[in-house]
């Protein structure tokens, strides 16, 4: 429960409603890893879905042949910063599932790197998540997960899988790597999904 | 009281802290009489049971959080605090999260502060000898921890300090930024280190952990910590 801080006025009295709950906006683009940053070529990177009938996979020209989309959303990260109106380019998952029959509800997202976080399906079609490959007019840094990253606008960015190279489909939700190491299955940033 | 010339160290107590593991982070909340609020994350200086717990804070001039808590924070206010959190850079002395072997830990100016945590975890359990720290400092009175450091170097924790822009009197060598060549001489081969940690503002970090992999890391072995932007 909050209280009134003693002494603290703030800086920025005008908020933008566009800010969820202790977040704070910022113009530059703070990196955020578990570890050292990849280095993926276009040439070997792919995209793979695994789902209970088997693997199916797309190299870097058969993703962007689905369909390049431009998208401005909102980015929210967990550690208390906020972009708002970040133009990215990039492939709708809506594209992407097209072609993929599943009955499973929940997905494990891969990274190169290792990394892992779990997302559920709903979170990712229907216009809510893309494979992303620009961002603000350029092809993604490698500090900011190029050559591709998951892009998840609604969900904290830790869900915004950086060096994104497949999905596994899972019958339960189970913890990916942030997850495991306390942060919040589902990660709204609206009700503060931030920790267990 | 004051830490370095720009960052204060603060002692919280409190109540119901579950205590913390070595290396982990907390969030700081304030609130404005009217409702309007900043939150920020801080890594934690001390590790441990106790319900106190230890803060050094640098100022960034045009932030929001930190020019309160180093400037106008008394002896005696509250403030709302959220965790102990992270799980991933911290360090045990058993079970989840420990080592066994060498441990190398790199910081950054305030990225010093959670390595601190676990270079003292690492002496209270016996395995100081284990580990060695790099401190890449902007002068000596830019030392987080200075005094608190030469006693876990009497303890046996080997410390190689860098200076990037002053060194004291008599430094055997100038001052300069940390890089590949000197990083390379500083610590020990790739392959007798079981797990670094590095820790700082991201373009230092992103640097160093490139430099450790085309050192022969592997990247597994390397965690890692970014300040600010």
């Amino acid at each position: 429960m909050s209280f009134i801080t003693r002494g603290f006025s703030g800086a920025g009295r005008e908020r933008d409603p566009r800010l969820p709950p202790g977040q704070t906006l910022v113009a530059d683009w703070p990196v955020l890893s578990a570890g050292p940053t990849p280095d993926v070529s276009t040439d070997d990177w792919s995209f793979s879905i695994r789902t209970e009938s088997g693997l199916t996979r797309w190299t870097w020209d058969e993703v962007l042949a689905l369909g390049v989309e431009d998208v401005t959303v909102d980015i929210h990260c967990v550690t208390h910063w906020t972009k708002l109106d970040m133009d990215w380019r990039g492939v709708s998952l809506d594209r992407v599932f097209e072609k993929v029959e599943t009955s499973a509800d929940f997905v494990m997202v891969h990274s190169h790197g290792g990394y892992t976080t779990n997302i559920a399906l709903e979170d990712l079609l229907d216009g809510k998540a893309w494979i992303a490959t620009e961002a603000e007019g350029e092809p993604l840094e490698p500090e900011h997960g190029g050559p591709a990253r998951l892009l998840v606008p609604a969900l904290y960015f830790w869900k915004s899988a950086k060096w994104v190279r497949g999905l596994v489909m899972m019958d339960d939700d189970e913890p990916g790597f942030w997850e495991q190491n306390g942060y919040h299955m589902h990660g709204d940033p609206w009700t503060e999904e931030r920790y267990w | 009281m004051p830490e370095t010339v720009s960052a204060r160290r603060i002692v919280l107590d409190v109540p119901g802290w579950p205590g913390n593991d070595a290396g982990s982070h907390l969030d700081v909340r304030l609130t404005a009489p009217d409702g309007y609020q900043a939150s920020r994350s801080y890594s934690i200086a001390s590790y441990g049971p106790s319900p106190q717990v230890l803060l050094s804070v640098d100022e960034i001039p045009t932030g929001e959080v930190s020019p309160f808590l180093t400037g106008e924070l008394r002896v005696g206010d509250q403030i709302e605090v959220h965790g102990p959190l992270g799980a991933y850079f911290v360090w045990r002395p058993t079970g989840f999260g420990s080592t066994t072997g060498p441990v190398q830990l790199i910081g950054g100016g305030s990225g010093i502060v959670p390595l601190y945590a676990i270079a003292r975890a690492a002496a209270d359990a016996d395995r100081v000898a284990d580990f060695r720290l790099l401190s890449s400092v902007r002068s000596p009175d830019n030392q987080f921890f200075d005094t608190e450091l030469d006693a876990l170097a009497a303890a046996g924790l080997r410390i190689d300090r860098i200076y990037t822009r002053e060194a004291p009197a008599g430094w055997p060598v100038a001052p300069g930024r940390l890089t590949r060549e000197t990083l390379a001489a500083a610590i020990p081969d790739a392959t007798t280190i079981e797990r670094s940690y590095v820790c700082g503002p991201t373009p230092f970090v992103e640097a160093v952990a490139d430099w450790l992999i085309a050192l022969g890391h592997a990247p597994g072995t390397i965690r890692t910590e970014r300040f600010g932007g």
